[in-house]
């Protein structure tokens, strides 16, 4: 036997993960709740589950990145600790299988020990052992009505034994049976001033120099989603890519027939913006072409363009309303997967005629 | 022999023409060794694939390029067996979703949760992850994508995913935020109208007229590179010093396209509505994309009608396109597009006459 452990032990050691290739967003999830940014409503009530052992069934939702299914692993651990985590967590997401019955088998078999707290953990620290298992359904905004329904009763019939968290992005899509069972969360987008200050802890424990400017960056694009601003700090892109340049939005506001301001230093040249006032189908359909061969992402240009018009400063309030109009049913027949051409042709066009 | 789109298709990073600035990007990334999970968007013909391509050779050296095919078999929920060709070498493996249809969730799944347990083997590998490419990624299911999401965190460190696709609209907001993403624009003219010349070279020939022919063949590919080449190569054939009377052909769907988009003008009769319908079968059944159709057809149409009907005519393309996905019979709603159109166009020449009488 100890022959083969030192062997056993090389071959991994090649692999190993280097901490220093981990991508960021994993080596810096929240290890336990207090480290979790921003969500302060739910920290404070979770943190007091922590000493009164006792909690309530759950349903986390927010919009993504913003650690909803941190916390809830980072709480696992925190009231199980290492050696129990396995036996007392069971967590179940979209990419298993996820038929009702599947489910129920799962749980069954999960939940049929009734748990032994062992306190005193391997590394020598106590936890706090609820008598309990944790059941986290992750991503549950894709499980079928069908389960959700009968995931009903399988939460009563374990009720003395398990507590679920369920969570998801919108909670409209699960069913109010099951939400009215549960406490419920909200996950907010984070705060400018939160995001700020952890990717600045970030910086600072990678030894990376960011300046206040790219932080700033970071957070207009990333609004308000962690993750997303974590992977572009460490991947130090331009940033360009999320946002559409200002320049492209006015130029094609322009088109419009709506008037811009235009700074000095951008290479919009004012008589082609003066000309453009009497554009016609052409003049606008060949704009959106140019448009959709930069390959924009459609949605980012309407939320953009939306931004340019609700604040314009000489627009009717008429205008504003009749473009915002026209921007909603492009966003929605986007989310329905229409063609994004044909949409942002749409939008342009209306959006021309509401402004004329 | 292979053709010129394929011989001079890049291979690394450094051969690669445009957009610089976002292949020194890519090569700095593949450098670091903490290579995030992408998802690369742009119109199609831009050089996603190629880039792609380029950036796992620069991630793993040569061996990528020995591929091999293996066909595999998965069995769906309802006990159906599916046969699936899958791409792969060492150290990545592609899949395409839309030809496994709507069991792309068991497909895909069943995949990443392999490589996921499986330890790379090749000791000498420079990463220790795998990385899965899924092309056309836009026609992933909602199931599908969903079912990414946890996977994508929980096995990052023997997995990366690189997705393609045309547009970020189809793709929900989770999978969005775990990816970075990188935007590739269609070439400019210019660039295209380069690349063209330095296939040449490569040939050994020069284009004549400073290069008249490769403006003319950049601006009809509208931003597709690969079109461009093809048209290239072909004009090449048909005359073999690129001069004289050349002609770019289109594509005979396009041109029958555009021939449909002639009759609704020409007579606005139920009979007619008829003779359009046989055409849109015609079409339908030679695989055309619905969209394509539709979008063809309307840009014949407003080439030739008043500027008063322009946009009213897209705007209702704009309409029965989103109508067209949501509901089941593609024809329907194309001929619903046509009668409309016709009835636009009637009723736009009735007023005029009209307003003669008054
Ligand atoms: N509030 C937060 N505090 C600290 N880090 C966070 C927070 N939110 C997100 N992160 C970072 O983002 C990563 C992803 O967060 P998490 O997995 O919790 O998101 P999620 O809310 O579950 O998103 P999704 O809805 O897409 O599943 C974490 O690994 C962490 O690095
Ligand atoms: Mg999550």
């Amino acid at each position: 036997m100890s022959f083969f452990h030192p062997q056993q032990q090389r071959e991994p050691a090649k692999h190993a993960v280097d901490p220093s290739l981990q991508p960021w967003v994993e080596k810096y999830r929240p290890k336990t709740i207090d480290d979790v940014s921003s969500q302060e409503h739910a920290v404070a009530v979770l943190r007091r589950t922590l000493t009164s052992t006792n909690l309530p069934h759950m349903l986390f939702y927010g919009p993504p990145g913003t650690g909803k299914t941190s916390t809830i692993l980072a709480l696992a651990r925190q009231l199980f600790g290492p050696d129990n985590f396995r036996s007392r967590v069971l967590e179940l997401n979209a990419s298993d299988e996820r038929g009702i019955s599947i489910v129920r088998e799962k749980i069954k078999d999960f939940a049929r020990q009734t748990p032994r707290a062992q306190v005193v953990a391997s590394d020598g620290k106590t936890y706090p052992c609820p008598p309990y298992k944790i059941i986290i359904l992750d991503e549950a905004d894709s499980m079928t009505q069908d389960a959700q329904a009968a995931l009903r009763r399988i939460m009563e019939n374990y009720a003395r034994i398990t507590r679920f968290c369920l969570i998801c992005n919108y909670v409209t899509r699960i069913i109010e049976p099951l939400a009215s069972r549960c406490s419920k969360f909200r996950f907010k987008p984070l705060d400018p001033e939160s995001t700020s200050s952890r990717l600045s802890q970030i910086a600072t424990a990678e030894h990376v120099d960011v300046s206040p400017a790219v932080i700033n960056m970071l957070i207009y694009t990333s609004q308000g989603d962690l993750r997303r601003s974590i992977t572009y700090l460490q991947s130090a892109s331009r940033l360009a890519h999320r946002v559409v340049p200002d320049r492209v939005i006015k130029d094609f506001a322009a088109t419009l027939g709506i008037e811009v301001t235009v700074d000095n230093d951008m290479d919009v040249d004012m008589d082609s913006v003066k000309r453009k006032r009497a554009a016609n189908f052409d003049a606008i359909r060949k704009k959106v072409k140019e448009v959709v061969r930069e390959g924009y992402s459609a949605s980012q240009l309407l939320s953009q363009l939306h931004d340019l018009i609700v604040e314009h400063p000489t627009l009717s309030a008429r205008q504003k309303a009749q473009s915002a109009l026209a921007l909603a049913e492009a966003d929605k027949a986007l989310c329905d997967g229409a063609d994004e051409e044909l949409w942002i042709l749409e939008v342009a066009l209306n959006i021309h005629k509401a402004v004329a | 022999m292979s053709l010129w789109v394929d011989l001079y298709r890049p291979k690394t990073l450094d051969d690669l023409h445009y957009h610089e600035g976002l292949s020194a990007r890519l090569r700095s990334l593949a450098a670091s060794g903490d290579f995030p999970h992408m998802l690369f968007y742009g119109p199609s013909g831009a050089g996603k694939k190629t880039r792609i391509a380029c950036t796992l050779r620069e991630l793993f050296g040569k061996g990528v390029e020995k591929l091999k095919i293996d066909q595999r078999v998965f069995l769906t929920p309802t006990r159906r067996k599916l046969d699936v060709n899958i791409v792969q070498s060492n150290f990545h493996l592609e899949i395409t979703p839309s030809e496994v249809g709507n069991y792309d969730r068991v497909v895909i799944q069943e995949i990443l949760k392999e490589i996921a347990q499986t330890q790379q083997v090749d000791i000498n590998a420079r990463h220790r992850f795998k990385v899965v490419v899924i092309n056309e990624a836009d026609s992933l299911t909602r199931d599908a994508q969903a079912a990414l999401r946890r996977t994508m965190e929980k096995y990052m460190t023997n997995m990366r995913i690189i997705l393609c696709s045309n547009s970020t609209s189809k793709l929900i907001a989770p999978i969005k935020s775990r990816c970075l993403l990188v935007r590739v624009p269609a070439p400019s003219e210019d660039e295209m109208v380069k690349v063209m010349h330095y296939v040449a070279e490569r040939q050994g020939f020069k284009i004549p007229d400073n290069g008249e022919v490769a403006r003319e063949i950049a601006q009809d590919a509208n931003g597709n590179m690969r079109k461009a080449l093809l048209v290239f190569e072909a004009l090449k054939m048909q005359s073999v010093t690129l001069t004289g009377p050349l002609t770019i052909a289109k594509p005979d769907w396009e041109t029958y396209c555009q021939k449909v988009g002639d009759m609704i003008l020409q007579e606005q009769s139920p009979k007619c509505v008829m003779e359009v319908r046989a055409k849109l079968y015609e079409l339908l059944s030679h695989c055309i994309p619905p969209t394509v159709i539709l979008k063809t057809i309307a840009d014949r149409v407003v080439e030739k009608v008043d500027e008063s009907l322009k946009a009213e005519i897209m705007h209702w393309a704009a309409i029965y396109e989103i109508r067209m996905r949501q509901g089941n019979k593609k024809i329907f709603h194309l001929e619903a597009w046509v009668v409309k159109v016709m009835s636009l166009y009637k009723q736009f020449f009735f007023d005029i006459d009209m307003s003669g009488f008054d």
